[in-house]
């Protein structure tokens, strides 16, 4: 990798680790040694069993807990607490019930204290791409729980954060509802040109999404593989039967036989 | 079902709605039924007056009292007045008390472990016991009355609104906190909204609490307002007049309540209906 495409890279981390103290004062080494760069709008995925620390590193990133050493620069930023410039999607909706989907839509706008008039043109716009445009004026209680995630993903895009962390997204949904959130999650990465970083357990879910997809070990979280997907885009449904996408699977897989099944 | 869609149904098609809700029947025949018995025994027995009067002489005394001028201090008026006066104004300061330490409590850790001790011991105390040196230190007047029957609406308040405040889900807190939102903004668009739902249970409490709170206060001594009213009617055997007077007060209760559960319904329309009040 050349400087010009260093200069590029706009999640860089560099020797993260993080280090828990139980009740009883034992250390916990919940992350070791994690190396990651990640290129304006590439989508990478992380896949881990469950327990790796993968959304320990999530959190991390978007300066929810501290970490314990190494650096992590984000557009060349350090991390130092929460920030405006990233969005956040978290495994259940998180939507606050007295809003309505609308309202729920520009709450980043609400707290960030910019133009209402601008970003509710804008949050009118993602609601359409999210298929939500004529429950705007509804509650959370009304809508399904695919319609509910795809709220918060337009909640999480509505400021125009240059990177989007996604903490298992789709974990609670149904399979079906699932595939379909995938195809939107590729839509809506393919129209807003973000950079997305997505935590699954799923290693389907994380080769077809990805232009990388990380492997993380179970305790210590340790990255202990980065496989490119070479896999032509637009995708669609039909990619994952392909010998191609079946052995990119194959290999993730083998690399949890020796520290148990997921999945 | 709304109460009007019900009365049209009722009108529309009273069989069906009968049918499908006879409680709609059984309710006020269980009423008319115990009436009469009453009435009957009460008759056919001549059990005494100063005893247990019949139902008609209740009706007949509760018109009594309504029907003089309102100032008349031997009519009802004047002690409706006074014991909604002190019932609405000890709620309304016992509710914005115990609403706002239950928000301090809840934020400052500290302060919660250093007041805990002392409110769960307040908590345990029979609150009424109380009401008599109120009377001193308040006088026989309006006060004592405000007073206790504040304090009484204050407990349920502080209790439903510090588990208000502390049952937000860690969730939406790191939601707010990952959109780089402040304390107060995490306070007043997370925290109160989540907290509304059991501070309206409080308030629902609280309600029946401030009328205890100016009736007992009004038993230990007063001038005007029901509860005096009650005792002296007691001291001279007008039982009907006794029992009028708990008609009046049952009203005024439900009515408390259906005026709290109507903005509870549009204030907090999107909570499920389940949380349980806590605290007495």
């Amino acid at each position: 990798m050349g400087d010009v495409e260093k200069f590029q890279n706009i999640i860089e981390i560099k020797g993260l680790q993080k280090i828990y103290t139980t009740k009883r004062m034992e250390k916990i080494l919940a992350l070791k040694d994690i190396h990651l760069e990640i290129r304006d709008g590439e989508f990478v995925t992380v896949v881990g069993p469950s327990g790796c620390g993968k959304s320990t590193l999530l959190k991390i990133i978007a300066g929810l807990i501290p970490k314990s050493g190494g650096t992590i620069l984000l557009n060349g930023i350090p991390v130092k607490g929460p920030r405006k410039d990233i969005g956040v999607v978290f495994q259940d909706p998180v939507l606050l019930p007295w809003r309505t989907v609308l309202e729920n839509t520009l709450l980043p706008v609400t707290v960030q204290g910019l133009d209402k008039k601008k970003y509710t043109e804008r949050a009118h716009r993602l609601l359409e791409m999210a298929g939500l445009s004529e429950f705007g004026n509804k509650y959370p209680f009304e809508l399904s729980g695919g319609m509910q995630q795809r709220n918060a993903i337009i909640r999480a895009l509505v400021h125009d954060p240059a990177i989007l962390l996604m903490d298992e997204p789709f974990g609670a949904l149904d399979a079906m509802t699932r595939e379909n959130m995938n195809l939107e999650i590729l839509r809506i990465w393919n129209e807003s040109a973000k950079t997305i970083f997505f935590i699954t357990h799923s290693i389907t879910e994380a080769v077809f999404l990805a232009d990388r997809v990380i492997v993380l070990s179970s305790r210590p979280g340790e990255i202990i593989e980065t496989l490119p997907v070479p896999i032509q885009r637009p995708r669609d449904l039909g990619v994952m039967s392909t010998p191609a996408f079946g052995e990119i699977v194959k290999r993730i897989r083998s690399r949890f036989k020796t520290i148990g099944d997921i999945e | 079902m709304s109460s009007r869609k019900l009365l049209r149904d009722m009108i529309r098609n009273p069989k069906a709605t009968f049918r499908e809700r006879p409680e709609l029947i059984l309710i006020p025949l269980v009423f008319f039924s115990v009436v009469s018995v009453w009435e009957f025994l009460v008759r056919h027995y001549h059990i005494p007056l100063y005893f247990l009067p019949a139902p008609s002489l209740i009706l007949e005394a509760l018109y009594r009292g309504f029907a003089v001028p309102f100032t008349n201090i031997g009519g009802y008026w004047m002690h409706i007045l006074y014991t909604m006066y002190e019932c609405l104004g000890g709620f309304f300061f016992g509710s914005i008390i115990g609403i706002l330490l239950g928000t301090v409590i809840a934020r400052f850790e500290l302060v919660e472990k250093t007041l805990m001790p002392y409110i769960v011991g307040f908590q345990t105390l029979p609150k009424v016991a109380i009401a008599p040196l109120f009377i001193i230190w308040f006088g026989l007047g309006l006060t004592s009355k405000l007073v206790l029957s504040a304090m009484l609406t204050f407990f349920p308040l502080l209790v439903n609104s510090i588990v208000g405040f502390k049952s937000t889900e860690a969730d939406k807190i790191d939601l707010m906190r990952s959109l780089a939102a402040n304390e107060w903004q995490i306070f007043y668009l997370v925290k109160l909204p989540n907290a509304l739902p059991f501070i309206f249970a409080g308030l629902e409490m609280g309600a029946v609490y401030s009328l205890i709170g100016a009736i007992v206060g009004e038993f230990i001594g007063g001038e005007v307002g029901l509860g005096v009213m009650i005792m002296q009617m007691n001291l001279v055997m007008d039982i009907a007049g006794v029992f009028a007077t708990l008609i009046i007060l049952s009203v005024i209760g439900i009515c408390l309540h259906i005026a709290i559960q109507a903005i509870e319904k549009r204030v907090v329309f999107w909570a499920p209906k389940h949380i349980e009040t806590i605290g007495v």
